[in-house]
């Protein structure tokens, strides 16, 4: 990595700037997962325990494992994510690190959008992962639904990404920060997830996209609205 | 703001309270002996006088908390935080009245405590966002950080509500509920109409009494910190 990787050269237009500061963040965060992957292992095998212990959370006589296979497959990914998403900024706090990032020539924007490019990449990859286990374990038949089921498992984890990056940047640096954050990130998830259930019943049903139009939409205007509003206000939760 | 006005306007704030405490007695007495009984729903209905003046205040709390959120970021004035953060805790009291008097109209009426129609439900989420936006405010000791977060989580519930709020209601249109029913007739005849909008304007100088003495509580606490850490300096 170039020495000036963070400084604005000064010849290149500010977006580019901003996106090449961004890069920066991200790949540092993942490197520095990728090196302990401490996050990971425990998101993902806390990712194959939910999905194990809500397969047994049913009656076997009456509730099939299908039924039930959309909601644990979203209880699965949302939780495992949050585990994930405080370390995003617990990183920062040890050594006051963040003191560092704040000094650099760096936009809040930039700095907002390294973190969430990082968390993405995190929690995308632990829904990978998982992925394959739920369709082996519950039994699903994913031949022509796995494009869409991907599709829609982007719409929501942006979603809840987003909003889950800019609040773990204000609980790290309160008491409880493990316990705030899925007290505050839950009423958050309310839209997205339903939205992501249902749409993902329909399509393990093999039923026309088309019936969930507007699921659809509630999730893209979700993600336009959340991205929007997380990275504006990321600003405000930065300044000393 | 000065000690000696934040008292005044403490004492002021509780005058306000008494005369709307009042004013709750005399909607008490007014709604069980000179306001008919409904046709369909009998005494039970009475409680709406209590249930909608108590979710009017509530929602017209946390509207005030999201704006003067919104006002904060922008101003950075310290007392519009301070308004926000005493008028979501007295939203949160009311939310309380609204949400255990609710159920106790909809067991007699819907035939179930708790039914996951879309307002209930945005309510209930409403309710326990600001729960954590309370749990939040007290994890935290910079007030200048804490009310920036505030602010945060504030402007963020302004822009959750319409979208739970649209979640449940394209939910409930899968799964049509046939005991979907408004908890009021929008055409109320007239001696049930004035009793409600009596009702309205106590719970609203009821929700601001609380919110003038619960503002003056937290512009005293304010001060008390700032002498302390006076002192220790």
């Amino acid at each position: 990595m170039p020495r000036n990787w963070l400084a604005a050269t000064g010849n290149s237009p500010p977006v580019a700037d901003a996106l090449r500061q961004a890069l920066a963040i991200a790949g540092k965060d993942l490197a520095i997962e990728w090196r302990t992957k401490t996050a990971l292992v425990s998101s993902l095998a806390f990712a194959i325990l939910v999905l194990a212990v809500l397969f047994f959370a049913r009656d076997p006589t009456a509730v099939s494992a299908l039924d039930i296979a959309p909601g644990a497959l979203w209880v699965t990914f949302t939780f495992a994510a949050m585990i994930g998403l405080n370390r995003a900024f617990l990183l920062e706090r040890e050594n006051r690190a963040m003191d560092g990032i704040l000094l650099a020539p760096v936009p809040p924007g930039a700095v907002f959008f390294g973190k969430l490019a990082a968390n993405l990449v995190f929690v995308g990859t632990v829904e990978l992962v998982s992925l394959p286990l739920f369709v082996l374990f519950y039994d699903v038949g994913l031949e022509r639904g796995l494009l869409p089921l991907l599709g829609v498992t982007a719409m929501a984890t942006l979603a809840f990404v987003a909003i889950g990056t800019l609040l773990s940047s204000m609980v790290v640096r309160t008491r409880f920060a493990e316990l705030m954050l899925p007290l505050l990130l839950l009423p958050f998830l309310v839209p997205p997830v339903v939205g992501a259930v249902q749409v993902t019943a329909r399509i393990l049903a093999e039923r026309p996209l088309s019936e969930v139009a507007g699921w659809l939409k509630l999730l893209a205007a979700f993600d336009i609205a959340f991205v929007t509003a997380s990275t504006l206000l990321f600003r405000a939760t930065l300044e000393e | 703001m000065t000690r000696d006005r934040a008292q005044a306007l403490a004492r002021r704030g509780s005058l306000l309270t008494a005369a709307a405490l009042l004013g709750l007695a005399g909607v008490y007495v007014r709604a069980l002996v000179f306001t008919p009984i409904e046709r369909f729903q009998g005494p039970a209905q009475k409680i709406f006088y209590v249930h909608a003046p108590a979710a009017w205040s509530a929602l017209l709390a946390f509207a005030v908390t999201g704006l003067l959120s919104v006002l904060y970021l922008w101003l950075r004035d310290r007392r519009l935080d301070l308004v926000a953060a005493a008028s979501a805790e007295v939203g949160l009291a009311f939310s309380v009245v609204m949400l255990t008097t609710g159920p106790i109209w909809a067991k007699p009426i819907w035939g179930t405590w708790w039914t996951w129609d879309a307002r209930l439900t945005s309510t209930l989420f409403i309710f326990l966002l600001f729960v954590g936006y309370q749990v939040l405010r007290g994890a935290m000791v910079d007030p200048d950080v804490r009310a920036r977060y505030s602010a945060v989580i504030g402007i963020l519930g302004l822009v959750l509500v319409p979208f739970i709020h649209l979640t449940v209601y394209l939910f409930r249109t899968l799964h049509p509920d046939p005991v979907v029913m408004k908890p009021g007739s929008p055409s109320l005849p007239g001696e049930m109409l004035v009793t409600l909008l009596v009702s309205l304007g106590v719970f609203t100088l009821l929700y601001l009494g609380f919110l003038a003495q619960r503002y003056a509580l937290g512009v005293l606490r304010d001060l008390q910190d700032e002498e302390a850490s006076r002192a220790l300096s």
